[in-house]
């Protein structure tokens, strides 16, 4: 039935293509004014209001079409501001995108497809984190400690039936294979830039004034409409002395240069635990260090407690938590790496450790110093862009600049990957002519370790507190993997997959899966609640047996939707 | 290690994950099913953890794993154990406070439903009471000891009311009790603030500690800066009480012939001794030889043999005499860059089992007196035909004897086994024609001993010195019986 209702603008984002993201932000000390954040990926209420009735007067079809007419019907010329002189009356480009990480780079190519004239501004490499220093480079690295696990567990292997001699690793190996995915995939992202005809400047970019950025050493161009997609870079707690070699963030991690006997990791998120799982494959010992009072705070608890079963307790990982790492010391001199533990809340000194390594994976810090924000009159909050629901960066007097906005992890809003690209073409879609407003609550979110854990929505916390504040039900259901014929064949029975929704009418409020190949199986989910799609109705599609997607249908099918007749169609999907 | 599970997790209490398929959308509402202990049972101080039932087909269910350990004081909501059934696995939780006694159903173990799978005391004190219970009740599984109802392991969906434990509930005593974290080992507190005497482990030192249960401040470090790593502590629990696995008392049958043309996998122990063997080649071995006369040990044998002294033992401690004298030979190197002296001269005696090998091992060879040596002896041996060994009566040795002599066998060479530094290879003693000091030609008894040792901390000179020692005892035995 979902079929026959025509194909949502919205679909483009949920379904293009892009390299996934590990990264989230949920450091304690640069996320204090907004609990909220803490919970799950920066997640913020009002990005729930995603209005439907605009979607279906145009289609994707109709924009292919009638480019050029998007375009001029927009096209007006803000000459109010008086800051740095007038803008000027004809530009170089329609749209110039700061950053071609993934963000740019899916708003690029969305543009340049919408009919723009596109440039791309990158002062370091094609790419971004995510394809450079972060989630592709570390799927390389995941897939070999998943063979390694694979290989390792006699058990396993021998319930299977298979004899397998001692599995071993060459360092260097693994670590140029995570080279050569990032190469590769950097690559793709180049050619396929300039195949459709973006231009790719290169530099760093400042913006002067309205619609006008230097590049480089003082190159100039002009545009309609900017778009910031700076990034991010790793943060390191004050405190903290990164050498690079035994203190590491993220960025060092990846290139895989050496594994210490002893690691400790500094923040039990998606990094952290990503790492972790790569470093104990490889025969490391990890310490995790977590500020909060339990390991992987952003996740729904059940599903942190299963995961502290399956990933943590059986692995040669211990950890502190409700400490900080008050001071980190590099190894030097035959000395190992020091680490001052102090209590959270009462500063008191706690402990200290000594290890071979220490990996920083406490989140990521916006990239955004010297991007000229004080030439428009705007002040950054922490080092985040703010933007409104639709991207719009807003100014020290809290009014919206014209024809600016900010994408992906530079406004904090939600720090993975396919969500900048998903903003980044939210904001194509309203400068040539449609309103747009992304719904965060449908973008999903995986952790890549093994197995893998993937959410979209809502936690159960966060359910009953909206339940509450809003006076509805909230039901839950739950399934294992072990109720799942395809996990059963592969002997990989541990799981959880768990659905919050209402029982009232049938919508989705969070999905959250722990289990073989969980990331690839949210996305049933986060479409469903992209697209408004009710239990009652989705329940009634059909999944090909046995396949481990046949986890979401029975969760679908455990569901109690009261008062609610299944119908063909539900209010949320207009025919 | 108690710390570390006391997470701010939910205490869910309804992680049952059913499985609709077979269970055809029931669904068990098991908080409901909470049965508050029953007054009628007060003088229990000791209670019982049932295997719950999980679904009304459930007859059985396994162990997953403990979330505690014996010893480890529990509190109400806290799980205690994971139990996998016929369709899900789900934590068992206590709902009041007190220690958990004795687990009497190990991780991996399958137990009826309603049956008794743990013990639970009310105080510290209890926990011995408790733990002799266990032993007494474990060999009828499903008798319930501490309640007056007896179990009936089929009939799971009938309500059992009197059962204070029937759910996912670990019926504990209801009074919290104080005195409480002495029971925490070292190791999972934060051992900071002890200045230098603080003992740093790696987080699988740590883990293993627990798990064999060795009290980490009495484990020297082999790792960077004195920290103390995962074979430290293996080595640790080899030489106390509790050991991981290894080929011994749960080593598979052989099978009864061989049948020509067939592979046959290797049985638990014959892979144990295959790793070992080819682990063995990561050390680097010589050898040396020597001829001792034992005209001298041939005649006290022949006096003390009516005593029960086997030449085994008389071997064993003549070895031992001599490593006394030179510890270097009863030293290990575990880690490539150190001695480790051995604080006790254990001899391992290799014996060969129906398809294998197994080393029982004289402890304290050198203190304990050679009656006494051949009483254990004689003991290790009956226990290692019946498949009895526990782990510190084969793994614990320092020193390694094999003996081919009863074969008529004049020299061999053995391989050094792993973890140890030394192994002596005893040939027979037999009548040989030797030229004497003062120009005559006689006839002694002479055997030829070999011994290969660990270079990396055991020189040349050690080993000849070492031999030349135990000639000298063999030869002038009367050191041998005080």
């Amino acid at each position: 039935m979902q079929s026959s209702s025509p194909p949502l603008p919205l679909s483009q984002a949920a379904a293009t293509i892009v390299p996934r993201s590990n990264h989230t932000f949920h450091s304690l000390p640069l996320a204090p004014s907004k609990p909220i954040n803490l919970r799950f990926c920066g997640l913020r209420r009002e990005a729930f209001g995603f209005s439907h009735s605009p979607c279906f007067t145009h289609n994707q079809q109709q924009h292919r079409v009638h480019p050029r007419a998007a375009r001029s019907s927009t096209n007006k010329i803000y000459a109010s501001l008086g800051a740095n002189g007038s803008p000027p009356k004809s530009f170089d480009y329609d749209l110039i995108i700061i950053g071609a990480g993934v963000g740019g780079h899916g708003a690029a190519m969305h543009a340049v497809e919408k009919g723009l004239k596109t440039a791309i501004i990158e002062g370091d490499v094609i790419g971004g984190t995510c394809v450079n220093r972060g989630c592709v480079p570390s799927k390389a690295l995941l897939a070999v400690s998943g063979r390694m696990r694979e290989l390792q567990t006699e058990h396993h292997m021998k319930a299977l039936g298979l004899q397998v001699a001692a599995a071993g690793y060459n360092r260097q190996g693994v670590a140029d294979h995570a080279n050569n995915l990032a190469t590769r995939i950097r690559n793709n992202l180049t050619n396929s830039l300039k195949a459709v005809g973006a231009d790719i400047l290169t530099g760093v970019a400042t913006i002067l004034g309205p619609q006008k950025v230097k590049y480089g050493k003082d190159n100039i161009v002009t545009a309609k409409d900017i778009i910031i997609a700076t990034g991010s870079v790793p943060f390191v707690p004050k405190g903290i002395e990164v050498d690079g070699k035994t203190v590491i963030t993220s960025d060092h991690a990846l290139k895989l240069e050496f594994v210490p006997d002893w690691m400790a990791i500094v923040g039990s998120g998606y990094i952290g635990l990503e790492f972790s799982d790569v470093y104990t494959a490889l025969g490391s010992e990890v310490t995790f260090i977590e500020a909060l009072d339990q390991l992987m705070p952003g996740f729904d608890p059940e599903i942190g407690k299963l995961a502290q079963r399956v990933l943590i307790n059986p692995r040669k990982i211990d950890y502190y938590t409700g400490v900080f790492a008050s001071k980190i010391t590099p190894a030097k001199d035959g000395k190992p790496v020091t680490i001052e533990l102090i209590d959270a809340k009462t500063k008191e000194h706690k402990n200290t450790l000594e290890v071979d390594a220490a990996l920083i994976a406490t989140g990521r810090a916006p990239f955004t110093n010297g991007l000229g924000l004080e030439n428009i009159n705007v002040v950054t909050q922490r080092g985040f862009v703010p933007v409104d629901e639709r991207m719009r960066v807003i100014d020290t007097d809290g009014n919206l600049v014209p024809h600016l906005y900010c994408i992906g992890d530079a406004n904090g809003k939600m720090m993975l990957a396919h969500a900048a690209s998903a903003q980044g073409i939210s904001v194509v879609e309203q400068v040539t002519g449609r309103d747009h407003v992304l719904n965060h609550l449908g973008v999903p979110a995986a952790c890549f370790t093994h197995p893998e854990i993937s959410m979209v929505g809502l936690t159960e916390p966060q359910a009953r507190e909206k339940a509450e504040l809003e006076g509805f039900e909230v039901s839950i259901a739950k399934i294992s993997f072990k109720a799942n014929t395809k996990a059963l064949a592969e002997n990989e029975g541990e799981g959880l997959a768990k659905l919050i929704y209402r029982p009232d009418n049938g919508e989705i409020l969070g999905v959250h899966i722990i289990g073989l190949h969980a990331a690839d199986l949210i996305h049933e989910a986060s479409n469903a609640i992209a697209l408004g799609t009710r239990i009652q109705d989705i329940k009634f599609a059909v999944h090909a047996h046995p396949t481990l997607s046949e986890v979401l249908d029975e969760l679908y099918k455990l569901a109690k939707v009261i008062g609610h007749v299944p119908s063909p169609v539900s209010e949320a999907v207009a025919v | 290690m108690a710390h570390l599970l006391r997470t701010t997790f939910l205490p869910s209490s309804a992680s049952l994950r059913r499985n609709p398929r077979g269970n055809a959308y029931t669904s068990i509402h098991i908080p409901g099913n909470r049965v508050r202990p029953c007054p009628v049972q007060v003088q229990a101080k000791i209670r019982e953890i049932f295997m719950p039932a999980l679904s009304s087909t459930m007859t059985e269910g396994k162990i997953v794993s403990w979330v505690k350990s014996e010893g480890d004081q529990l509190s109400k909501g806290e799980s205690v154990v994971v139990v996998e059934s016929d369709k899900a696995d789900m934590d068992v939780e206590t709902f009041y406070d007190g220690y958990l006694a004795a687990i009497m159903v190990d991780e991996g173990g399958v137990a009826a439903v309603g049956s008794a799978i743990a013990l639970l005391a009310e105080t510290e004190e209890e926990i011995v009471e408790a733990k002799s219970k266990a032993t007494s009740s474990s060999a009828a599984p499903p008798a319930a000891a501490a309640s007056s109802s007896s179990a009936s392991t089929g009939g799971a969906e009938k309500p059992q009311p009197e059962k204070f434990a029937e759910a996912p509930i670990a019926a504990a005593p209801p009074k919290s009790v104080v005195a409480a974290s002495a029971v925490h080992p070292a190791s999972a507190g934060h051992p900071a603030s002890e200045g230098g005497k603080r003992a740093v482990a790696s987080p699988y030192a740590k883990k293993l500690a627990k798990e064999l249960k060795v009290e980490l401040h009495t484990v020297v470090g082999s790792g960077p800066m004195g920290r103390i790593v995962a074979k430290d502590v293996e080595a640790a629990a080899a030489s106390s009480d509790s050991a991981a696995k290894q080929p011994g008392p749960a080593m598979a049958a052989t099978p009864a012939g061989i049948q020509f043309g067939s592979v046959v996998p290797f049985t638990t122990m014959q892979g144990a001794v295959s790793r070992n063997m080819v682990e063995s080649l990561a050390v680097p071995t010589f050898r040396v030889g020597y001829t001792i006369t034992t005209d001298a040990l041939d005649a006290l044998y022949k006096k003390i043999k009516s005593k029960g002294v086997t030449m085994t033992a008389l071997l064993a401690k003549a070895t031992a005499l001599a490593l006394v004298k030179h510890p270097v030979v009863n030293a290990s190197c575990r880690d490539g860059n150190s001695f480790t002296y051995n604080g006790s001269i254990n001899i391992a005696v290799a014996v060969a089992m129906d398809g294998g090998l197994i080393t029982p091992v004289l402890q304290d060879a050198d203190k304990v007196d050679i009656y006494s040596l051949s009483r254990k002896w004689k003991e290790l041996v009956d226990k290692a035909r019946a498949k009895q060994l526990q782990p510190q009566e084969y793994n614990t040795g320092t020193f390694t004897l094999s003996n081919l002599g009863m074969f008529g066998v004049d020299r061999f060479d053995a391989i050094l086994p792993p973890g140890t530094g030394a192994i002596m290879a005893v040939g027979a003693s037999q009548p040989s024609v030797v030229a004497t000091k003062d120009g005559q030609i006689g006839m002694k008894n002479q055997m030829q001993v070999n011994v290969t040792a660990d270079h990396r901390i055991i020189y040349g000179a050690d080993l000849a010195s070492f031999l030349q020692t135990m000639a000298k005892i063999i030869e002038d035995p009367k050191d041998l019986t005080f």
